[in-house]
C-alpha cells in the first residue's frame, strides 16, 4: 500500500515537470512581445475605464498613446494634465497640456422660460422624443428633459433638477468623459474649459431659429441680435445662425456680453462677485464714448491734413 | 376562401365611422401653406419669387434629387412669402405661402368630370406626365410614382397590385373613393398596367368594405379592361402593408432587404390611381387629396370625408369641420396605428395627409409598462417574422451588430407588437430608434464600399 502511494507520488511529479518543460517550451516558442511601456502606462491611468479619451478603456489608450510615440492625440480627460505628465514621462516625450473641462448644458428653458404646448407619452427618453418630433415645447433645439444623460453618466456627475426641468453638472464629479455630450440627441452638452477657480462664460442656448420665433418660445433664448458680439473687445464672440458662441479659448472674462445680454442667455458661474450690470454698462458706455470722439478727432484730422495737403498742391500747380 | 397574408397580424377593431360620410369639397382658405417636402427624398426646390401670381396647378418648386417630386400651387393668388415653417411634428421646413385670391387654374388643366376612357400607348409620355404633374404614392410612404413605375432595367412587373386595403382603423377616405371614383381609379390602373408592359392588375380590398368592393366590381366589368380583377381580402391589419400585400395576393414574399419588383410586384394605392388618372386623362396636377376627419370622441354627426386641397392649415379644416371636441386627448394625423401624433396644429396639409383623427384619452392614453415576461406574444403578431421582444432588448443595450443579424431593418413600424404587448412595454419606441441605427450603418457601409470600388476601379484604369 505503501508503494502505492510513493508510485502516485512519483508519477504525478513526473508527468507535472514533463508537462511543465512542455509548456515552457510552447510558451517560449509563441511568445507574444508586448511593449512593457504599455503595462507601465496602464498602471498610472486612472482606471475608470470610462471611454472619455476615445477608447475603449484604459489599457487600449495605453496601447494606442505606445503605438502613436507621442501624446499629440491623445489625452485623458479623467486624469488630466497630471496623468498625462507621468504618460509622457513612461513614452519620454513632450506631454501636450490641455485645460481641465467640464460638461456644460447649454439651454435655458426651464419650466418658467419655456412653457409646455403639448404633453410627451412615449417613452422617456430624449433619442426617442427627438425622433418623434422636435419636442413638448415651442424651441426645437433645447433639452428635452428625458435624462439621457443622466443615464449615461458613469459618475454620478449629473442630474436633473425637479424644479427647472434642466440637468444640473456636478463640477466636483464631472470627468469631462464627454458622454452626455454624445448622448444629448440635440447637442446641447459642450465640453468647456473649467476656467480659472472654475469662472466661465457661456451661451446658454443653441435655438437657431429667427428672433421673434426664439422669443415666442423661450424667454431666456438667445436671439442671435449680436450685442454681444459688438460688445466683446477679445473678439470671442461669433454668432452664426441666429445663435451667439462664446470661445472660452479668447474669452478673458470680463462680464461685459453678460451684462449687455438683453434676454439673459449668457451665463456666468462661479464668479466671486455678483454681475454689477450697471457699473459694466456704464463703462461699456464711456469706452464707447471715448471711442466715438477719438474717431472723430482723427477724422478731423485726418480732413484738416487732407486740406492742408490740397493747400500744398494747390499754389505748385499755379506756379507750372 | 379569402386570402390574407400568413405570418403575424393583429385584428383591432375597425372603427369605420365615417364609411357613409360622402366626400365633401372644402371652401378654399385665405392662405395655403405649401411644403416643400411633401414626398420621400430629397426636399423640392422653389422656381417662384414673393410677389409672383400664382395659379392653381402651376409649377411652384422643382424636384432636388432623382427621388424627388414636383410641387405645384393648390390655389390661384399671389407668393407672400417662402420661409422655414413647422411642420406637424414641429420641425422647421421651407414653404411656399400663398394668398388666395380667387379660383382659376392653370391652362391645360380639364375640370369636367366626363371620362376619358382611352388609354395612352406612348409609355415615356405618360410617365413624364405622371413625373410633372408630382404624382406621388398615397399609400403613407409618398414614394414618388414615376419611379415606382420606372423599375430597372432587367426586372419585370409581373402583378400591378392596387391596394385598397385601407387596413388602419378609423380612416375612411380610400373606402370613399372607392365608391365614388371607382371609374377613374380603374382607368388609372389601366394607365399604370400600361406602363409596366401590359402585366395583370389586381385591386385587393378588405371585406369590411362591402360597397367600395361592388363599387368597384362594377367599374371593372363596365369598362372592361383586359387583366383587372378586384380580389376580396380577409381583414387583418396590416394588409396594407407594402409586403403583406404581396404576400397576400401574390403568395410571394419578398426576401429581406429586397424591393417588391425583386418578386415582380409593384404596388400603388387607389389614390395614386386616381391621382394617375387626373394627371393623364386630365392633365391635372396632383394638389388635392381626399382626408378624413374622424376618431372615437367625435359624434358621427360631425365625421367627414373632405377633398382638401394642399398646403390648408390643418387648424382651418379643424374648425371647418366644427371645431376640435373637447374630450380630444391627442389629434393624430394618418391612422391610430401608423399615424404621428399633430403637434402643431398651425401646420399644413401635405400630398399625403390622409386623417384628422380626434382621440380620447382612454382611448390613447399609455399605460405603464411593467416586466417582460416572454409571453412571445409580439412575436407572433409580426408580419415580418421578427421577435419584437428581442429586439426591445438589444436596441436598450446598443447592440447593433445583434440587430442587424436579427433583421431589425426589416420591421415595417406598423405597431403591431406594441398593440399586443400584455405588460404595454413601448417596443415599437425602442425598435424604431434601433432601425433607424442599423440602417444609417448600413447605407454608410454602402457608401463606403462603393468608394472602395470606383477607387480600385480608378487605380485599375491607370
Amino acid at each position: 500500500m505503501n508503494l502505492t502511494i510513493l508510485w502516485t507520488v512519483l508519477v504525478i511529479t513526473l508527468l507535472g515537470v514533463v508537462l511543465a518543460a512542455v509548456l515552457y517550451l510552447v510558451a517560449q516558442k509563441f511568445k507574444v512581445e508586448e511593449d512593457p511601456r504599455i503595462d507601465e502606462i496602464e498602471k498610472v491611468m486612472p482606471g475608470a475605464n470610462c471611454g472619455g479619451c476615445g477608447f475603449a478603456g484604459c489599457r487600449a489608450f495605453a496601447d494606442a498613446c505606445v503605438k502613436a510615440g507621442n501624446l499629440d492625440s491623445n489625452f485623458c480627460p479623467v486624469g488630466g494634465n497630471e496623468t498625462m505628465k507621468k504618460v509622457a514621462a513612461v513614452l519620454g516625450c513632450a506631454a501636450v497640456e490641455q485645460a481641465p473641462k467640464v460638461a456644460v448644458v447649454r439651454c435655458n428653458g426651464t419650466c418658467e422660460n419655456r412653457p409646455k404646448i403639448n404633453e410627451f407619452d412615449g417613452l422617456k427618453s430624449c433619442r426617442v422624443k427627438a425622433a418623434c418630433y422636435s419636442g413638448d415645447t415651442g424651441c426645437s433645439y433645447g433639452c428635452l428633459g428625458c435624462g439621457d444623460c443622466v443615464a449615461v453618466c458613469g459618475n454620478d456627475a449629473i442630474h436633473m433638477d425637479p424644479a427647472t426641468g434642466l440637468p444640473v453638472v456636478d463640477e466636483e464629479k464631472c470627468s469631462a468623459c464627454g458622454k452626455c455630450a454624445k448622448a444629448c440627441p440635440k447637442n446641447i452638452i459642450e465640453l468647456r474649459n473649467k476656467g480659472p477657480r472654475g469662472m466661465r462664460l457661456y451661451v446658454s442656448c443653441v435655438n437657431k431659429d429667427k428672433g421673434p420665433a426664439v422669443k415666442k418660445a423661450c424667454a431666456a433664448a438667445c436671439i442671435g441680435c449680436g450685442i454681444c458680439a459688438k460688445t466683446c473687445t477679445k473678439d470671442a464672440i461669433t454668432v452664426e445662425a441666429n445663435v451667439a458662441y462664446i470661445d472660452f479659448e479668447k474669452c478673458k472674462l470680463c462680464r461685459e456680453c453678460e451684462a449687455m445680454c438683453p434676454t439673459g442667455a449668457i451665463h456666468g458661474v462661479n464668479f466671486p462677485k455678483e454681475l454689477d450690470k450697471e457699473g459694466i454698462k456704464a463703462r461699456i458706455q464711456e469706452r464707447n464714448r471715448k471711442a466715438k470722439e477719438a474717431e472723430a478727432a482723427a477724422k478731423a484730422a485726418a480732413e484738416a491734413a487732407a486740406k492742408a495737403a490740397e493747400a500744398e498742391v494747390k499754389p505748385v500747380e499755379k506756379e507750372a | 376562401m379569402k386570402k390574407t397574408f400568413p405570418i403575424g397580424g393583429v385584428h383591432p377593431n375597425d372603427n369605420k365611422i365615417s364609411r357613409n360620410c360622402a366626400i365633401e369639397v372644402l371652401p378654399l382658405p385665405q392662405t395655403v401653406y405649401i411644403s416643400m417636402a411633401q414626398h420621400l427624398g430629397a426636399p423640392a426646390k422653389p422656381v417662384v419669387a414673393v410677389g409672383d401670381k400664382v395659379k392653381a396647378g402651376q409649377v411652384i418648386a422643382e424636384p432636388g434629387g432623382f427621388i424627388s417630386a414636383f410641387v405645384h400651387s393648390s390655389v390661384s393668388g399671389t407668393v407672400k412669402s417662402i420661409a422655414p415653417r413647422k411642420d406637424i411634428s414641429g420641425n422647421s421646413m421651407t414653404h411656399v405661402e400663398i394668398a388666395v385670391e380667387g379660383d382659376e387654374w392653370a391652362e391645360g388643366i380639364d375640370l369636367s368630370d366626363t371620362l376619358v376612357t382611352e388609354i395612352p400607348t406612348d409609355r415615356a409620355a405618360v410617365l413624364a406626365k405622371i413625373q410633372q404633374c408630382g404624382v406621388v404614392g398615397l399609400g403613407g410612404a409618398t414614394f414618388p410614382a414615376h419611379v415606382k413605375l420606372n423599375p430597372a432595367p432587367g426586372s419585370k412587373a409581373e402583378c400591378l397590385i392596387l391596394n385598397g386595403a385601407e387596413c388602419e382603423p378609423f380612416l375612411t377616405s380610400d373606402n370613399r373613393i372607392m365608391i365614388e371614383r371607382s371609374k377613374e381609379i380603374v382607368i388609372g390602373a389601366a394607365i399604370m398596367k400600361m406602363v409596366l408592359g401590359g402585366c395583370p392588375a389586381v385591386i385587393g380590398i378588405e371585406e369590411n368594405k362591402p360597397e367600395a368592393i361592388a363599387a368597384m366590381q362594377k367599374a371593372v366589368a363596365e369598362l372592361a379592361y383586359e387583366g383587372i380583377s378586384v380580389m376580396v381580402l380577409k381583414k387583418k391589419y396590416p394588409q396594407g402593408g407594402e409586403k403583406q400585400l404581396i404576400n397576400a395576393v401574390m403568395r410571394r414574399q419578398v426576401k429581406s432587404g429586397g424591393l417588391p419588383i425583386s418578386v415582380g410586384a409593384v404596388v400603388q394605392n387607389v389614390a395614386t390611381s386616381l391621382a394617375v388618372y387626373e394627371a393623364v386623362q386630365k392633365n391635372k396636377p396632383l394638389v388635392t387629396n381626399t382626408l378624413t376627419v374622424t376618431g372615437d370622441c367625435l359624434p358621427v354627426e360631425k365625421q367627414h370625408n373632405y377633398l382638401f386641397r394642399i398646403g390648408m392649415p390643418l387648424s382651418y379644416i379643424a374648425e371647418y369641420a366644427g371645431g376640435v371636441p373637447e374630450a380630444a386627448a391627442k389629434i393624430v394625423s394618418g391612422g391610430p396605428m401608423m399615424g404621428r401624433a399633430i403637434a402643431n396644429m398651425d401646420a399644413c396639409t401635405v400630398k399625403g395627409s390622409s386623417s384628422l383623427l380626434y382621440l380620447s384619452e382612454q382611448f390613447t392614453k399609455r399605460k405603464e409598462a411593467s416586466a417582460c415576461i416572454r409571453c412571445g406574444k409580439c412575436a407572433d403578431a409580426c408580419p415580418m417574422g421578427l421577435e419584437p421582444f428581442l429586439l426591445n432588448k438589444l436596441a436598450q443595450n446598443g447592440m447593433t451588430e445583434e440587430l442587424e443579424a436579427r433583421s431589425v431593418q426589416d420591421c415595417i413600424s406598423c405597431g403591431c407588437c406594441q398593440f399586443t404587448c400584455p405588460a404595454n412595454i413601448p417596443l415599437l419606441d425602442t425598435i424604431n430608434l434601433a432601425k433607424g441605427q442599423v440602417l444609417g450603418i448600413i447605407r454608410a457601409r454602402a457608401a463606403a464600399a462603393k468608394a472602395a470600388a470606383e477607387a480600385a476601379k480608378a487605380a485599375t484604369q491607370k
